[in-house]
């Protein structure tokens, strides 16, 4: 393989982390504030990916297709903390798994209810579709180099929300302790409403971005929630830090798994055995990263221990 | 028993020879099961199925068929316990509706050894017509190569020298590339299996890219054919594409935009083949539903009309003359002339497609033929 080509992938696997970033997030942070487990999380990304093809088709602008993505997500978000998760966080971890799952469903048939079971239609906007030509010669397209930046861009906010701002120390507090800040007078079911519908405006967002790109339709949130929920038992639970690791961890390992994998079998297996078998094992790469760092660090890379 | 037999078919006999075609009405009332998928990824096609069917039915006018419809989730295990109730409780005397493979493989053996009749509406997989073909099993659809083998032929004629090719590592993705290999003379430049689901092409695509292929086949049906597509023209690789028709459908295209304009693709049946039963079927979907037909829909249309054709000739309590009606097939297909094999599997033209847009709807037109009276390759194997 030369030297283009695999920088090309490199490339590809970070535009997939950062994409992943996105979506952990929101979910690392629900989980490590709350102690929720959300499994409708991919149903918030579904929500991001319908209003901005609902939107774009209405206006014809992406950018207010990505504020409606936004705020419908997190418009969704607040809506079933307040109806539904709210009553779930004294629950133990099976009874969210059940109620979240319900949700899914929910939020799926209404969603073919409202748009139909065929995909939708959103593209990339022209300023930013076509490849351009980075240094060294690579052709690479825009778009996905425009996501790298906005994924980073938001890691960059987050950071600075949680270190540096009033309502960051308040996730914090009550990460580490939900009495006390509580006791100390910050209204801790808002705090609770205003996490949950940030991180369903980040998967939201993901689901805008990636939408463009992929098949806008029913049931698309949920094989990227599964890989979330990878990136966050990597990343440790909890941590906005780990779920960035985590997410570029796991989009260079798929990515470089699914590309060099085949070739090494191709070295020694006849070419279809050998792409099949390599594309496999490479489909299982991901969970085998994840159970070799859980061996070395059972909570996560930056999980608290 | 065997007297039974013979008195119900002098009684219809007589009946028919006393009354013409009012004979029709006097028959036993079939009992038609059902089975696709209607919620959930994939639904698009059972919907599509079922829509067609039952254009069919209804503009028979005949009340003597009844449709049991149930959603399998796209579920094997859903699959199972819907027919086993359907055969059970429902007394259902002919099945159809199933749309994936896996799920086909799951109810048509149990359904055929039962005494059913299983009209295949869509999958095909090979294992139900070499060796392990069955005498009530029809498919009115394809064997699950034929498209992928037009693909290969087409490559062929058109001389390319060197292949990409490209399927979901599954065993109708291994099939694909297997049948696309069986008729195409060239060189295979890359061959990549993807994971079944995926959704983010950018390491193939720049695989595609990076090799000497002159074009590249691929075989990504659903929301993975528009991811694919969506990518790969925002890539700037301009290699031909050439897929199977499942990527380019009535219901898929609109999602896809642009990005799809000037592919060629393989298909038994496009809107515009050019008879009066195709054109029929084409207005009155259209005017039914608001949207064009897909082939899917085409597919439920022609096997309503199989099953309408067979009751109108035989009983459907008397399995050998029904069988006979079946594989008579004896009604006007939107494909035009249309045959069974010995395996109970069409033969048939197929056809190459290039997708166009038509004012604001994208879809496609006939630009060739692939492959002509085509029977699958697991025919020879069959011994019923």
């Amino acid at each position: 393989m030369s030297l283009i080509l695999f920088i090309e992938q490199m490339l590809n696997g970070v535009q997939f982390g950062v994409m992943l970033f996105l979506m952990a997030a929101g979910l690392t942070l629900i989980f490590g504030v709350m102690g929720l487990i959300n499994l409708a999380h991919g149903s918030l990304y579904m929500i991001g990916a319908f209003a901005a093809a609902w939107v774009a088709g209405m206006s014809g602008s992406f950018v207010l297709a990505l504020i409606a993505s936004l705020a419908a997500a997190a418009a969704a978000g607040a809506l079933i903390e307040l109806m539904v998760i709210r009553r779930l966080y004294d629950r133990d971890h099976l009874d969210q798994v059940l109620a979240t799952f319900a949700l899914i469903l929910i939020f799926s048939e209404g969603t073919r209810w409202l748009f139909g079971s065929f995909p939708l239609f959103l593209e990339i906007p022209p300023y930013l579709s076509g490849p351009v030509t980075l240094p060294g010669g690579i052709e690479y397209p825009l778009y996905r180099l425009a996501i790298i930046g906005v994924g980073l861009l938001v890691a960059a906010g987050l950071f600075a929300l949680i270190a540096r701002t009033r309502i960051g120390i308040q996730i914090r507090a009550g990460e580490a302790d939900r009495e006390m800040i509580a006791a100390l007078g910050v209204n801790i079911s808002a705090l609770y409403t205003i996490v949950f519908a940030l991180g369903a405006a980040l998967a939201g967002l993901a689901g805008a971005l990636i939408g463009a790109i992929q098949s806008v339709q029913v049931g698309m949130g949920e094989p990227v929630l599964i890989l979330a929920f990878v990136v966050i038992v990597i990343g440790g639970i909890g941590s906005i830090k780990g779920a960035l690791v985590g997410a570029i961890l796991v989009g260079l390992t798929d990515t470089l798994g699914r590309v060099l994998l085949p070739a090494v079998f191709a070295q020694f297996m006849a070419p279809q055995a050998a792409s099949s078998v390599g594309s496999s094992l490479a489909s299982m790469s991901i969970y085998i990263l994840m159970a070799g760092v859980l061996v070395m660090r059972p909570s996560g890379l930056f999980g608290k221990a | 028993m065997i007297k039974g037999d013979d008195d119900m078919n002098l009684k219809t006999l007589a009946m028919a020879g006393a009354l013409g075609i009012a004979a029709c009405a006097a028959q036993a009332e079939v009992k038609v099961g059902m089975i696709t998928t209607l919620s959930g990824g994939g639904a698009g096609l059972g919907i599509d199925v079922r829509d067609g069917f039952m254009l069919a039915i209804e503009q028979s006018g005949r009340s003597d068929i009844e449709v049991i419809i149930e959603d399998d989730q796209r579920k094997p295990d859903i699959a199972v316990q819907l027919a086993d109730k359907m055969i059970q409780s429902d007394k259902v005397d002919v099945m159809t509706g199933i749309i994936w493979s896996n799920l086909a493989m799951a109810v048509v053996p149990g359904a055929v050894a039962q005494g059913k009749f299983y009209l295949s509406p869509n999958a095909g997989p090979s294992a139900l017509a070499g060796k392990g073909c069955n005498k009530n099993y029809f498919n009115v659809a394809w064997q699950n190569d034929n498209l992928h083998e037009a693909a290969g032929a087409y490559a062929t004629d058109e001389t390319f020298l060197n292949a990409f090719i490209m399927a979901p590592n599954y065993p109708a993705g291994q099939d694909a590339l297997t049948g696309f290999k069986r008729y195409f003379d060239g060189n295979i430049a890359g061959e990549v299996y993807t994971q079944l689901g995926q959704t983010d092409y950018a390491a193939e695509i720049a695989q595609i890219r990076d090799s000497v292929a002159d074009h590249v086949f691929f075989f990504l049906p659903g929301g993975m054919g528009i991811s694919f597509l969506k990518q790969y023209a925002d890539s700037g690789v301009d290699k031909p594409l050439i897929g199977p028709a499942f990527s380019f459908d009535q219901g898929i295209l609109q999602a896809v935009g642009d990005a799809a304009l000037g592919v060629k693709n393989t298909s038994q049946w496009n809107k515009d083949i050019d008879n009066p039963a195709n054109a029929a079927f084409v207005a009155s979907f259209q005017e039914k539903y608001g949207r064009l037909p897909s082939l899917y829909a085409s597919q439920g249309f022609d096997t309503a009309n199989l099953l309408i054709s067979a009751v109108e000739t035989a009983d459907v309590n008397d399995p050998d003359a029904f069988r006979a009606a079946l594989e008579a097939a004896n009604f006007d297909s939107t494909r035009g002339d249309f045959a069974f094999g010995n395996n109970h599997h069409p033969i048939q033209n197929i056809y190459v497609r290039e997708v166009i847009k038509e004012g604001d709807v994208y879809t496609n037109k006939i630009v060739g033929t692939a492959l002509t009276n085509h029977a699958d390759a697991y025919a020879p194997e069959c011994k019923m």
